[in-house]
């Protein structure tokens, strides 16, 4: 239990997607306007990278993996299909995204009109990827992916919500002329990625 | 003050519209008003029937630092005069040697760690340079900004700048002062237009660049003190360095720090200028309590934060980490958690708005304190980033109590 907590803690805030890793950054600076938009996709990253994340981990573990074959036979047991990574949990994530998309369209249709184009968008999310990129690298078990899916996009939600929060605020400030829109929006993420700092360095 | 009065008002026509120095009015008004009370009444929107101004407000904030300023004088020529003390005589004049020494010699009052004036003097030559140089530096960016972005030059920045060096080790360099004061002050507030458009703390958001830039002046355990190569551990430091078993014998002990809880109250140990005296932010906090200048739902709100999650791990205990075995009521002598705590977290433009919120805002700032000193061992010390994590959730929290008060209401007026 302790292990998944610490998981749990270390994906949320210590290896924050956007604030340590900068993952995300197209629709983390685009869609953090104002919290509610913000709030809406924070929940369908969380979602789909609750979903994704540990499918691709069944995927990588029992089809890709170098070995992972050998219960089809004798002769896959040395059979390494790695290199058909990518493209199968991109492929992964653009089917959930899909069905998520549907699924919105159906039954929340004002969100999946404030989404608009960020929703199919989140496919090339490089947050998304990301996680499943960093399950890969560390070779976790099923258990482990979805607590590491759930918590990374539990914090990257946070973190744009943060954001979205300080924007909406910052709607008061007087930016420079020249900065004003992406910006100060860079200089703002910059700043709040030195208040993340302070999770740096814990080992768990 | 008359003269003053009557030289202000000969060139003022200079400064106004259509007046040669017209483009420096910024600087004229902030002079102006700082001296004197304006004798404009409000033009647009907004009538607020208060005398409370942002001049008042920071001026008191300024008369609530005065304990700690003084404190920080004296303790930092405590500190230095105290190791010369411990040097053979030859030693002492060669650690000691350099322009303060020759002031020194000048005024005629020796290294006497028991004489109020010469730790008061002595460490006032470590004290006013640093902030100095900080208000200079500071100030030159302050107007600069406002004289190109025509706004006017607020009394805000001199909290800002008293802050600041407060922040920070007696032996840091003077060239470091400025350049973080610049960043802090650069990014931390004008970017965003000024006093009150920012949401970082400007005095900290310095800080924190020089921390993770330089870490070499600001961290370990030679910077505490302001003597050449004189170490001295701060309690937090010693600490977290020490065996499991032992307790907190590492500040306590005779072989260690040997510090009573008083004296890390009083604020006679090492550490970063202002902090170490919890009795002088006590002395500021009451005054700005009692002026309502400070926000005490906040100053509450870290307090519990702090203390419970301290008391909760002093309880559960540790078998490999020392920090675990501090027990809260010296978590708030030592480090900057007072000052944090009274100075830091209650600005009133980076931390959270509504009532509600600032209990959430303090005890999150509470609790992340405790949980960087704790578990992070990259970290000692954790308030500045605590505050600085705090300032950056505020706005959230806020639209969080807002939009629960408006939810509320709703279905009270539904019925």
């Amino acid at each position: 239990m302790e292990h998944y907590l610490s998981l749990l803690l270390k994906a949320v805030f210590v290896e924050n997607l956007a604030l340590a890793f900068f993952l995300g950054m197209c629709t983390f600076l685009a869609v953090s306007k104002n919290v509610k938009t913000a709030m809406g996709l924070s929940l369908a990253v969380v979602v789909i990278q609750t979903i994704t994340v540990p499918a691709n981990n069944l995927i990588y573990q029992h089809l890709l993996k170098e070995g992972a074959l050998s219960w089809a036979g004798e002769s896959f047991t040395s059979a390494d299909l790695t290199f058909l990574g990518l493209i199968s949990y991109i492929g992964v994530i653009a089917a959930m995204v899909q069905i998520l998309e549907m699924a919105l369209d159906r039954y929340f249709p004002a969100l999946y009109n404030t989404l608009g184009i960020f929703l199919p968008l989140i496919t090339v999310n490089c947050a998304i990827l990301g996680g499943t990129l960093f399950m890969v690298e560390r070779d976790y078990n099923f258990a482990d992916s979805v607590v590491f899916g759930f918590g990374s996009g539990l914090g990257w939600a946070l973190a744009i919500c943060a954001l979205a929060g300080i924007r909406e605020k910052m709607k008061y400030s007087e930016v420079p002329e020249g900065l004003r829109g992406l910006g100060i929006t860079f200089i703002t993420v910059g700043l709040m990625a030195l208040a993340f700092m302070s999770f740096s360095g814990i080992q768990l | 003050m008359k003269p003053i009065r009557n030289v202000l008002d000969r060139v003022k026509p200079q400064f106004e519209r259509g007046g040669r120095l017209e483009r420096l009015y910024p600087l004229y008004e902030a002079l102006d008003t700082f001296l004197y009370t304006p004798g404009e009444v409000t033009s647009q929107a907004s009538h607020v029937r208060d005398s409370l101004d942002m001049k008042r407000m920071m001026g008191t904030v300024v008369v609530a630092l005065i304990p700690c300023i003084v404190m920080a004088m004296w303790n930092t020529g405590y500190q230095a005069n105290l190791a010369l003390d411990q040097l053979d005589p030859e030693a002492a004049a060669a650690s000691a040697a350099g322009w303060r020494d020759s002031v020194m010699q000048l005024l005629g009052v020796g290294y006497n760690p028991r004489s109020m004036l010469s730790n008061l003097l002595h460490g006032a030559l470590y004290f006013i340079p640093v902030f100095l140089v900080c208000n200079m530096a500071g100030g030159f960016w302050e107007v600069l900004f406002g004289v190109v972005r025509k706004h006017e030059i607020n009394e805000g920045f001199l909290v800002t700048g008293m802050l600041f060096p407060l922040t920070l080790p007696p032996t840091i360099p003077l060239w470091q002062v400025a350049l973080g004061i610049s960043f802090g002050v650069v990014f931390g507030k004008e970017v965003f237009g000024g006093t009150g458009r920012n949401f970082l703390n400007p005095a900290l958001t310095a800080r924190a660049y020089l921390y993770f830039a330089h870490p070499k002046f600001i961290t370990g355990d030679t910077v505490w003190t302001a003597v050449d190569g004189y170490t001295a551990a701060t309690p937090l430091g010693a600490q977290a360095i020490a065996p499991v078993q032992t307790g907190i014998t590492a500040i306590t002990g005779a072989e260690g720090l040997n510090f009573t809880w008083l004296q890390a109250f009083l604020g006679t140990i090492p550490g970063s200028m202002g902090e170490t005296s919890t009795l002088a932010c006590l002395l500021g906090a009451i005054l700005l309590i009692a002026t309502g200048i400070g926000s005490w739902r906040i100053m509450a709100g870290v307090l519990i934060g702090s203390m419970s999650l301290a008391a909760l791990l002093n309880y559960l205990g540790s078998p490999t980490n020392p920090m675990f075995a501090m027990p809260a009521h010296w978590h708030l002598v030592v480090g900057g958690l007072a000052f944090g705590l009274v100075f830091m977290a209650t600005d009133p433009v980076s931390a959270s708005m509504t009532e509600t919120g600032k209990w959430y805002y303090g005890a999150l700032i509470g609790a992340m304190t405790i949980l960087i000193r704790v578990i992070n061992p990259a970290f000692p010390e954790g308030i500045m980033l605590a505050i600085l994590f705090g300032n950056v959730f505020a706005p959230l929290i806020d639209y969080t109590v807002v939009q629960a008060n408006i939810r509320r209401r709703l279905a009270r007026n539904a019925a």
